[in-house]
């Protein structure tokens, strides 16, 4: 690298989690030279108020995303699947009069 | 990449652009957000990377009126409200320049336009913070102006812009309190401190209605960012609400607005403004602000002060990778 060479870094994602046994989430993204200070540089950014007890951060281009021209069909919903619902369920109750 | 940082070709047949315009504005109509990898039109691409860019350089030139002031607040109380206000402004640059990255633009393209001077930042900054009071009436004013814009931005159609805003929002009700806090302590001071605040209030006052844009009938972009659900609301309704927010605070602090045309409409019971000289506005937002150009030196100097610090974290960075400061 020169020493006059302008970079901004990698651009790194990344998630919190505000309690133990809450999933971690995303909240937005840094730029750093590597994971250790995208780490500080999260911490800085997300973390100088809110109470959080553990950050995550990962380059965004390892994240592998599906496209939302895929969504319909990749995230068909339910309404052809109702039997993977409790209320498509009706166990037969001989005590109870029709 | 592959997150969402760049909008991908579709595989699914395709639509003409005007089919897919429809489309997207039906989107839009039904509420839902657009994100990253969704197909937009470029005019939307464009007026987006144009204010938030716009946005997140404000934040960023927004640390300086008051950053002066740090060392010189006059308790170790101001001290951490001020430096913490300051802090969160950078942050806030932070998340605006990350989140109109989504768009295809990058970092550095960013950072060079202001640099250069080719970007815009928001006209208030090129204000002077003359006095102690002025570092109290920026959060108190130009926070509260701001806030009434990205509560309403919160609500845009894009979707990182949004998530940005509604975490600024959240951060930003701190700066309008410590800064009205402080204008409240000096009003109720010596006649002399008194007079330091309402000085200050006669310079900030108009420059803060002048954030929220040229006028109605003036403003360019206005109508198609409605359309797009990205502005909910017009600069001259967004300058009144504000005007209605503060002239109660002004009263209760006995501080009173320069604006002598100032007066409540009988029916509505709303505050109007008297005009605004926008000839100002129009030569502060073309660089003439009293402060444009030391702004810049002041970004340009500490871009190139810490050219050696990004140099050698890349190079630490460098050399981890590659094994050889592995042990």
């Amino acid at each position: 690298m020169s020493a006059d060479s302008d970079t901004q870094f990698t651009l790194w994602e990344v998630f919190v989690q505000e309690k133990t046994g809450a999933p971690h989430t995303h909240v937005g993204s840094v730029h750093a030279a590597d994971a250790e200070l995208a780490l500080q540089n999260a911490r800085d950014t997300f973390a100088r108020r809110d109470k959080l007890v553990s950050i995550w951060v990962v380059e965004a281009e390892r994240i592998a995303a599906s496209r939302s021209e895929d969504a319909a069909g990749m995230f068909e919903p339910g309404p052809e699947k109702i039997y993977r619902h409790p209320r498509f369920y009706r166990p037969a109750n001989p005590k109870k009069k029709a | 990449m592959t997150t969402e940082r760049e909008p991908a070709a579709s595989v699914s047949e395709p639509a003409s652009e005007t089919e897919r315009e429809a489309r997207f504005l039906e989107r839009i109509d039904a509420g839902e957000k657009i994100e990253p990898r969704d197909w937009m039109p470029e005019a939307y691409r464009r007026q987006l990377i144009r204010m938030m860019s716009q946005h997140a350089h404000s934040e960023v030139v927004g640390m300086l009126p008051e950053g002066a002031w740090i060392t010189r607040a006059p308790s170790l109380k101001r001290k951490l409200g001020m430096l913490a206000k300051v802090q969160d402004e950078g942050g806030h640059g932070l998340y605006l320049y990350a989140a109109a990255e989504t768009l295809g633009v990058s970092r550095e393209q960013l950072v060079q336009a202001l640099l250069s001077g080719e970007a815009k930042y928001s006209s208030i900054f090129n204000y002077p913070a003359l006095s102690w009071a002025d570092a109290g009436t920026i959060g108190w004013l130009v926070d509260q102006a701001a806030i009434v814009n990205q509560t309403l931005l919160a609500k845009a159609s894009y979707g990182p812009y949004a998530r940005a805003m509604q975490r600024i929002c959240a951060e930003e009700r701190f700066h309008e309190r410590q800064g009205y806090e402080i204008v409240a302590a000096i009003a109720q001071g010596t006649p002399a401190q008194r007079e330091l605040a309402q000085d200050s209030l006669n310079r900030w006052w108009w420059p803060t209605l002048m954030m929220f844009g040229p006028p109605d009938s003036e403003s360019r972009h206005t109508q198609q960012l409605m359309r797009w659900r990205v502005k909910q609301e017009s600069n001259d309704s967004q300058r009144e609400w504000f005007v209605n927010l503060v002239v109660p605070q002004a009263d209760a602090i006995g501080l009173v607005l320069p604006d002598p045309a100032l007066r409540k409409d009988p029916t509505t019971e709303r505050w109007l403004h008297g005009p605004i000289d926008w000839d100002e506005f129009k030569t502060v937002l073309a660089g003439g602000g009293p402060c444009a150009r030391d702004r810049l030196r002041v970004r340009r100097e500490v871009h190139a002060s810490g050219t050696w610090v990004r140099a050698a974290a890349e190079a630490f960075a460098a050399k981890h990778a590659s094994g050889e400061g592995a042990q």
